[in-house]
């Protein structure tokens, strides 16, 4: 069985602050990360790979820094790592992002291809389901278990309110929530062993993809303007009664887009 | 091509103190209780073997990863920092520079698996500072010799399987032969005496080890009879390093802990750290914290490129780093107030757990003999 | 031309979830403005009696898809099932609830119609021409975006629960109801549901949480407090008082010896804000306070802060959520 772990490098935000003059966000300074989803849906491979005898590779989409990132995933245990990068990727939103992966993961071939449920710089949880549409596989999205039993992946689906438990044919799509799994530490064996493996570049010319559906031109999505949460540092405090304190406390909220 | 193992074994190592050791160390350090399910987790993730060579079932690693590993994990557990210290400096790294093909065959892969863990014996109620004083003796015998004597203080003791012991084996013209051995726990006539109850690193074990008519083949002699004493002197000088970052860990932990308490607690209507003097203080044990670093890295690479320089290095850097965490706790201790002397705050602990380095692996006063005896020696 | 709000309307157990009411009353305010119609989608199987609460919620047609093949939720029927309406009917939007399974068919949905598809918003604007400007918040809510799809339609978003506001129903609105069939492609059908279980959530780890009510002394019954972190999708923690009275387990506990939390939202009720409980919780990023104590240090970290009976609140709180 092979698998295939999309990871993203993502800043560490709850270590990023708004500078308060430029009102914009300070990255300098911000450690990345491996997007926490992510890391577990690395965990699940490595686990299935423990009990099944998988391959697993790992794949990101990133400048030449997110190297970093896949070095850890072999220091994880992952076998191979290829990084995909060029200047006709950038500016890509959720769908052209998947469009180029999902053509990385044609070149590669999977039988599983795994990824995080979100990442925390996004959280959009899209590029998943849309790799898998682009691939034309089944998806399984919100994974809390997944284990390999006769040939098929058997997954447990979180709802809300509820669970399902699926049973799905590779080749398929599982997204992974990071509340499920704890990803291993690095193994100081593979740490020092990562060193005299290849990180592979993956770049426009070698996948098969229509430069229309990529970068900028090929985003459906636009950002239009961005704006800083205002924070009142100014305190307020009422007496009040407990009734209008409940709305004043819920219209403020609400207001925030807190609730 | 740019490595990349050494910023990476640095993340791993601060992502498991912080996760794995931070949350026990209150409790190890009240109960006296050795951290028994951490060094678990450590072994499996191979951080017994970082300096062991592949081919003896190690990670392969370098010196500044280990010396990381005890700074990252003493930063919240100076327990936890020494367990890996003595193993590593004391017991693994001596077997790899004095061993035999078949001795290294036989020991590296479990001390490296964390299978077994390692020790080092060489003080005895007479013989501390004056370590030329050993009264355990090793009568040559056949194809063995015959150990009898006591060990005190001896950190990881009873918790360790291998231990590498220093006896007498003869008398010289000035002082006695001594011979480095290595002994396995359950040899017949080896036991571990009177546990210490100590003021710090409470979680770790120091004990007393008892010989009572121990039969060591001759090949467990590491190195050659009468080389125990070189043995000695320079498996602590690597050990001095394993200290001074257990020392460094300590001091920056005290300093991380100190700078958090001074933002939140208010006095007068305002932060402690909005007063001169605390800004003060922060910036002198900052300073000197970023000094006794900039030794501990300096020693480092006299060890990892074997220098030698090696032991003024060693020395140099246990002394400014022991003493730079004696200093940075008290004063750390200082700026809690009240509440640093309690024990709901982790500087209380800290300021006990840094006393030992300035003692253990040579006293201060034994750092300036070595290095004011390499500077007149000239 | 592409034409029309669509809304989908999540229905569990053939219960229509309350985000799907709240899309149509956002939709209808944005319909007024662009001159279009609310279309709503009800997929499900024995669903289609609900058309009706639809309409009095705000929806002008109904598009009921009642089969058995949707009885539960699964990725491909309803991603077959939209498409193929969505096809025959080429909406200018289409909304979906930001739940669990809202954002697993609306990006399964955008990549086969190819159009984009913005995520987890919680501000919906449009112009004359139905141009959809949709404002979400990134970075951990650290930033707002505002996302437009100019070239693309249907202009696909997610839309986060509770946000939104759903009109007043009105049963005497009239709207039409179609009914659709769908042309499956069953050979794409291969996840196949083993079990399907209820199960009221078990409590994540305070320090994950993004929302915590968080009580102290204040607060004598904790029953209220655990429905309302239930319904705002948060937790319940504690100060040291109510973990030492045995009230909270320890591993809910925020402060010095506890946990440190930063969630986007702490309500600390009937909470004083001793100096060990600040610092578990004072880097979080919106704190409301209530307390009768005037003088509470919780008060000086407080964003909001109400001087008040802190069950008292909750109670209250609870009947307005």
């Amino acid at each position: 069985m092979k698998i295939i772990v999309c990871i993203k490098q993502v800043p560490n935000t709850t270590e990023i602050k708004i500078d308060p003059v430029t009102n914009t966000l300070k990255r300098d300074g911000v450690p990345s990360i491996i997007n926490p989803d992510d890391k577990a849906a690395l965990e699940v491979a490595l686990q299935l790979k423990e009990n099944c005898g998988a391959h697993v590779d790992v794949v990101t989409m990133g400048p030449q820094q997110a190297e970093v990132a896949l070095r850890e995933a072999l220091a994880m245990g992952a076998d191979n790592a290829y990084l995909l990068t060029d200047r006709a990727f950038a500016g890509s939103d959720t769908l052209a992002t998947s469009t180029i992966i999902a053509s990385a993961i044609k070149k590669l071939g999977a039988d599983v291809v795994l990824c995080g449920r979100q990442a925390i710089d996004g959280d959009t949880a899209q590029v998943g389901p849309q790799i898998a549409e682009h691939l034309d596989i089944p998806q399984v999205t919100y994974a809390s278990q997944v284990d390999y039993v006769d040939g098929a992946l058997v997954v447990k689906r979180q709802f809300e309110d509820r669970y399902q438990t699926l049973r799905v044919a590779t080749p398929c799509l599982v997204t992974v929530l990071s509340s499920a799994y704890k990803p291993r530490y690095m193994n100081v064996a593979d740490i020092v062993a990562q060193d005299q493996k290849q990180v592979e570049a993956i770049t426009f010319n070698d996948v098969v993809v229509n430069p229309e559906d990529i970068g900028l031109k090929g985003s459906p999505t636009k950002v239009k303007s961005t704006a800083t949460k205002q924070f009142d540092k100014q305190i307020a405090t009422y007496e009040l009664g407990a009734e209008e304190a409940a709305k004043l406390i819920v219209d403020t909220l609400k207001q925030k887009h807190l609730i | 091509m740019a490595e990349f193992k050494n910023k990476l074994f640095e993340q791993m190592v601060k992502d498991f103190a912080e996760t794995e050791v931070k949350p026990l160390a209150q409790e190890i350090d009240e109960q006296e209780r050795f951290p028994m399910e951490t060094v678990q987790k450590m072994a499996k993730l191979g951080m017994f073997g970082i300096i062991v060579p592949t081919q003896y079932g190690g990670a392969g690693g370098n010196y500044p990863m280990y010396i990381n590993a005890v700074e990252e994990l003493s930063k919240h557990c100076a327990t936890t920092g020494v367990v890996l210290s003595a193993h590593t400096s004391l017991c693994v790294a001596p077997i790899l520079e004095y061993g035999t093909e078949e001795q290294k065959a036989k020991y590296l892969p479990k001390l490296s698996s964390g299978e077994k863990i390692g020790a080092f014996a060489l003080t005895e109620p007479n013989a501390g500072t004056d370590a030329g004083n050993q009264q355990t003796v090793a009568v040559e015998c056949d194809d063995h010799y015959v150990l009898n004597g006591s060990k005190i203080f001896i950190t990881n003791a009873g918790y360790a399987s291998v231990y590498i012991v220093i006896a007498v084996t003869g008398k010289l013209p000035k002082g006695v032969e001594m011979t480095a051995f290595i002994v396995d726990s359950e040899m017949p006539g080896f036991s571990v005496g009177k546990k210490e109850k100590k003021m710090g690193i409470r979680g770790s074990s120091t004990c007393e080890l008892v010989f009572e008519n121990v039969v060591v083949p001759k090949a467990n002699v590491l190195g050659k009879r009468g080389d125990g004493f070189k043995i000695a002197m320079k498996t602590l000088d690597g050990g001095r390093i394993g200290i001074a970052a257990q020392a460094l860990g300590i001091a920056e932990g005290a300093l991380d802990a100190t700078i958090q308490y001074v933002k939140s607690r208010k006095q007068f209507g305002k932060p402690l750290s909005a007063f001169q003097n605390t800004q003060f203080v922060l910036a002198d044990l900052a300073t000197k914290i970023a000094a006794a670093k900039g030794l501990v890295g300096v020693a480092t690479n006299a060890k990892q490129n074997k220098l030698p320089t090696l032991s003024v290095n060693a020395a140099q850097a246990k002394l400014f780093a022991a003493e730079t965490a004696m200093e940075v706790t008290t004063k750390c201790v200082q700026l809690h107030g009240g509440y640093g002397y309690t024990r709901e705050y982790p500087v209380e602990r800290m300021m006990r757990d840094a006393k030992i380095t300035e003692i253990y692996e040579g006293t201060s006063e034994v750092q300036r003999m070595v290095i004011s005896g390499a500077l007149l020696r000239k | 031309m592409a034409k029309n709000i669509f809304v989908f309307c999540e229905q569990r157990d053939g219960e229509i979830q309350s985000v799907a009411l709240e899309l149509l009353g956002v939709a209808k305010q944005l319909a007024t403005v662009s001159g279009e119609q609310v279309c709503a989608l009800l997929l499900g199987s024995n669903v289609a009696d609900k058309a009706s609460q639809l309409v009095a919620y705000g929806a002008d047609v109904v598009y009921v898809v009642d089969d058995v093949n949707l009885a539960q939720f699964v990725t491909e029927p309803y991603t077959q099932a939209i498409t193929q309406i969505a096809r025959e009917y080429q909406p200018n939007a289409m909304l979906f609830g930001a739940t669990s399974i809202g954002r697993d068919l609306a990006p399964r949905l955008s990549a086969r119609l190819k159009t984009g598809l913005t995520a987890d918003c919680t501000q919906l604007e449009i112009d004359q021409d139905g141009n959809l400007f949709m404002t979400r918040p990134a970075f951990g809510g650290n930033l707002f975006a505002t996302i437009v799809c100019p070239e693309h339609k249907p202009q696909m978003s997610t839309v986060r629960p509770g946000v939104m506001k759903m009109m007043e129903p009105d049963y005497n609105r009239q709207g039409e109801v179609v009914s659709k069939t769908i042309a499956w492609d069953k050979s794409k059908f291969v996840v196949e549901v083993v079990e399907e279980v209820k199960e009221v959530q078990t409590v994540e780890k305070i320090e994950e949480a993004k929302l915590l009510v968080s009580c102290g002394r204040g607060v004598k019954d904790l029953t209220e407090a655990q429905n309302l972190a239930t319904k705002l999708g948060g937790t319940v923690s504690a100060s040291r008082c109510l973990v030492d009275a045995g009230m909270v387990d320890h591993n809910r506990q925020v402060g010095q010896t506890g946990k440190t939390v930063r969630p986007q939202v702490y309500f600390a009720f009937g909470i004083s804000g001793a100096i060990q409980h600040l610092a578990g919780m004072e880097e979080s990023e919106y704190i409301v306070a209530v307390n009768t104590d005037k003088s509470a240090p919780i008060f000086k970290v407080a964003n909001l802060g109400i001087v008040a009976d802190a069950q008292a609140v909750i109670k209250q709180l609870n009947k307005l959520i």
